[in-house]
């Protein structure tokens, strides 16, 4: 059967079989298991609008079991047990776990992941917020923030092609075609070469720095402080641990400046990008970087609109300049949205999957946990150690989940 | 806002240049892709394509006819032509800008101008490319060299698409893919929809026990991994006997969407009036009746906001077709898993690379820009808060 036609036919069975079995089981439920007549009519209504919550949720509650929760289980299992060769598989304990730790892809794809986390969801936001704020006081901001919400609509694998493109290489005596090379051959090692590759990327670093301690101290100070209330233990600790990543980021943020000040370049040579090691990596991730930043300045740009005019007012009237109402009165109010933009950015950055997947497939030491995973699963064929590595996403995911649930939780009250 | 003050900023200048420069930054590759989709093999492989916007400019060196194509006249032997349509030339919709007849010093002449070779002969070429070759003695036979510097306009082609979807029997398969993608995006963008709409109804204005346990279940569930899923489930299809065809395909697309659908739609009927569905309910309406002829017109935002969600998802998913949709004959590889494939056999092959991306993409760009209102929408009730 031709399969456009099998899907129309699974659209109408589908549909209508949804739609009929809503009808028929409130139906039934109503006119034949507790008819609202006789003698218990008054019980029956009472128990049949009990029933039916359940009813309208069957559906929905089988496919979230059967294809999210149980499978949580299930792979926990698995990854605590090893396959046996005529079928059936054997509880092994921790062994998966130890072979996975014993792999260095495995190191690698962690040591990317690491850099993903930070990288990504603090380069999307930041730009998301610079875009929202800046397109928030022009007449063609919406334009703008439309095209650069554009890329949220292409694929990864779309995405993946657009920039192998850009970074493609050809022969030194050839033209080149991809953009960053045609760039690249314009730099020879002049006045010109200096500012862009050497100065420009020591400010931009600096500029981080300065931002991510900025940010750690402003979530830092309340736990020394005894004017402010710091909110608990737990809100302590956490304060406190983003305080110690902002130390760590700095620190290898000079050792970015010493290589970018230190490395020698060739000039006039044409580069393979994504065979770079280390560097790769944000090749790859500024793929993701692009098609999030329109998530973030949606969301944030958003929060903007929803800060009290009088706040600002009352700034401007104090004599606050543009920065300042920037960062001392809209900032500190959209926090928390930029955590939630920060979070949910994080969870697409752990399920990063198909970018690493079409442009190098982990080659050149750009594996990452999902594609690591994947290469397990379906290549390997190494069920143990796939599970495995799929409960380490989940571990890294459970976090943000337990907070999303708390956050939930304390709204609907 | 910042100029309730009632002055106009002196910043104002720096940010529309820099929100113009982001903006073009932003838009850059994409554009890089869509111009790439439109030109030749040649072309792409010889020039960048942010070069294919202007003329290029190439000097060539041609041949004017030869020994028989003279005639005599006035006692000298005259050859005429075009240089730019004849065989060899680059095409009528060029004009040369300069030429030359030695290879020393091939611009030395405007076109227009007539060049002297220094032993009598003489030649003229037009921009056009028309040109007179005088000779008082016999020419030869392969005809006189010359060298022009031709620009050829910007060219564009629509052949690569014809190529990829059109042309009986190509291999690339991507108008097999395209169909595939709809078979899978739309049952998995439809169905979770009913389904998640009569749950949210429920969840918003049925009481039951256990509900906020629900609600949190399904926050929980928001950010789950799909890759946790992938294993148990494929067993699982197998072991009923779904394999790996578009059925399961569909069932785990309503799985993983399944609790934004939940949660979007949610928390949108929560919101609802409360009136107008107690005014229903003391009429004598049923729960059925309500949420069909009630709750289900009004949450048509909500509804669409969902639809573009798991449309973009579904239509942009690699991981879940390549996991659930594997046929050996290649008959129901979807766009994202065929443009991979491609990538590796084709690498260097852009006009394919970049047509077939396209192609691709151009379905959600269409969505995106006609219903950006709701997708908007749908992310700012999305996120969790």
């Amino acid at each position: 059967m031709n399969p456009a036609v099998q899907a129309l036919i699974t659209i109408a069975l589908g549909v209508s079989g949804c739609v009929g079995y809503f009808y028929f089981s409130n139906l039934v439920l109503d006119k034949f298991i507790f008819p609202a007549r006789g003698t218990n009519a008054g019980r029956n209504i009472n128990r049949a609008n009990m029933v039916r919550p359940w009813l309208f949720l069957l559906p929905a509650l089988l496919a979230l079991g059967f294809y999210l929760a149980y499978p949580v289980f299930e792979t926990f299992r698995l990854s605590l047990s090893e396959r046996l060769p005529g079928g059936g598989s054997r509880f092994v304990g921790l062994k998966n776990y130890d072979r996975m730790l014993d792999e260095p892809k495995f190191w690698e794809a962690i040591k990317n992941n690491m850099l993903w986390l930070v990288v990504v969801p603090a380069a999307s936001t930041a730009l998301g917020l610079l875009v929202a704020q800046l397109t928030d006081r022009i007449r063609w901001g919406s334009i703008a923030k439309s095209m650069i919400f554009m890329p949220m609509a292409i694929s990864f694998v779309g995405a993946s092609v657009i920039f192998k493109l850009i970074y493609d290489t050809r022969p030194v005596d050839q033209d080149q075609i991809g953009v960053l090379n045609a760039l690249w051959l314009k730099f020879d090692g002049g006045w010109g070469s200096t500012l862009m590759l050497r100065i420009v990327p020591v400010v931009l670093i600096v500029i981080f720095v300065v931002a991510a301690l900025w940010f750690a101290w402003s979530l830092v100070r309340p736990v020394f402080s005894s004017r402010e209330k710091s909110g608990g233990v737990l809100l302590s600790a956490v304060r406190l641990s983003i305080g110690v990543v902002a130390l760590w980021l700095t620190w290898v943020s000079v050792g970015g400046i010493q290589s970018v000040l230190g490395t020698e370049l060739t000039y006039g040579a044409p580069a393979t990008w994504l065979t770079i090691k280390f560097y790769n990596n944000f090749f790859l991730m500024v793929v993701l970087v692009w098609i999030q930043t329109g998530f973030a300045m949606v969301i944030l740009s958003a929060a903007l609109r929803g800060i009290p005019e009088e706040t600002i007012e009352a700034a401007i009237v104090d004599g606050a300049n543009p920065f300042q109402i920037f960062f001392k009165i809209k900032v500190p109010q959209i926090m928390g949205t930029i955590l939630v933009v920060w979070t949910t950015i994080t969870i697409t950055v752990l399920k990063v999957f198909d970018i690493v997947f079409a442009m190098t497939n982990g080659q050149w030491e750009t594996q990452v946990l999902a594609n690591y995973m994947y290469d397990k699963l379906f290549r390997a064929f190494d069920w143990g150690v796939g599970s495995a590595a799929a409960m380490v996403i989940m571990l890294l995911v459970s976090p943000i989940l337990v907070w999303n649930v708390y956050n939930a939780r304390k709204e609907m009250k | 806002m910042d100029n309730i003050a009632g002055k106009k900023s002196a910043l104002m200048w720096a940010v529309h240049i820099s929100v113009a420069l982001l903006v073009a930054l932003w838009v850059f590759p994409t554009v890089g892709l869509f111009v790439s989709s439109f030109r030749t093999t040649d072309q792409i492989t010889t020039s960048g394509w942010w070069n294919s916007m202007f003329p290029a400019e190439q000097t060539i060196q041609l041949r004017t006819g030869g020994a028989d194509t003279a005639t005599m006249v006035d006692g000298v032997y005259v050859i005429e032509g075009n240089l730019l349509t004849d065989e060899g030339g680059p095409g009528a919709d060029a004009y040369i800008s300069t030429f030359g007849v030695s290879s020393r010093d091939v611009a030395a002449f405007n076109a227009g101008d007539t060049a002297e070779f220094g032993d009598g002969e003489t030649i003229f070429v037009g921009d056009d490319g028309a040109y007179i070759y005088k000779s008082p003695e016999e020419p030869s036979s392969r005809g006189q060299r010359v060298f022009v510097t031709a620009e050829t306009p910007p060219d564009f082609t629509l052949g690569n698409y014809y190529n990829l979807l059109f042309k009986p029997g190509n291999s690339e398969g991507m108008a097999k893919a395209f169909v595939s993608t709809l078979t899978v995006v739309i049952p998995s963008t439809i169905i979770p929809i009913l389904i998640a709409a009569f749950a949210a109804y429920a969840l918003a204005w049925m009481d039951f026990p256990g509900r906020a346990l629900l609600i949190a279940a399904i926050v929980a569930l928001l950010v789950v991994p799909l890759q946790l899923s992938l294993i148990p489930l494929l067993k699982f299809h197998n072991g009923v006997g779904i394999g790996k065809g578009y059925l399961g395909v569909w069932l785990a697309h309503t799985g993983f969407g399944m609790p934004l659908a939940i949660y979007l739609l949610r928390n949108y009927m929560v919101g609802l009036p409360r009136d107008i569905i107690e005014n229903a309910k003391v009429d004598g309406a049923t729960d059925f009746q309500i949420f069909t002829k009630i709750i289900l017109p009004l949450s048509f935002p909500a509804l669409a906001s969902f639809a573009i969600f798991q449309f973009l998802w579904t239509w942009n998913d690699l991981l879940v077709a390549k996991v659930f949709l594997i046929d050996p004959t290649q008959g129901t590889t979807v766009m994202t898993d065929q443009i991979v494939q491609l990538m590796g056999t084709r690498g260097g092959n852009w006009e394919i690379l970049s047509t077939a991306a396209f192609i691709s993409i151009a379905v959600p760009l269409m969505v995106f820009f006609a219903m950006q209102k709701y997708l908007v929408r749908g992310l700012l009730a999305g996120s969790v808060k």
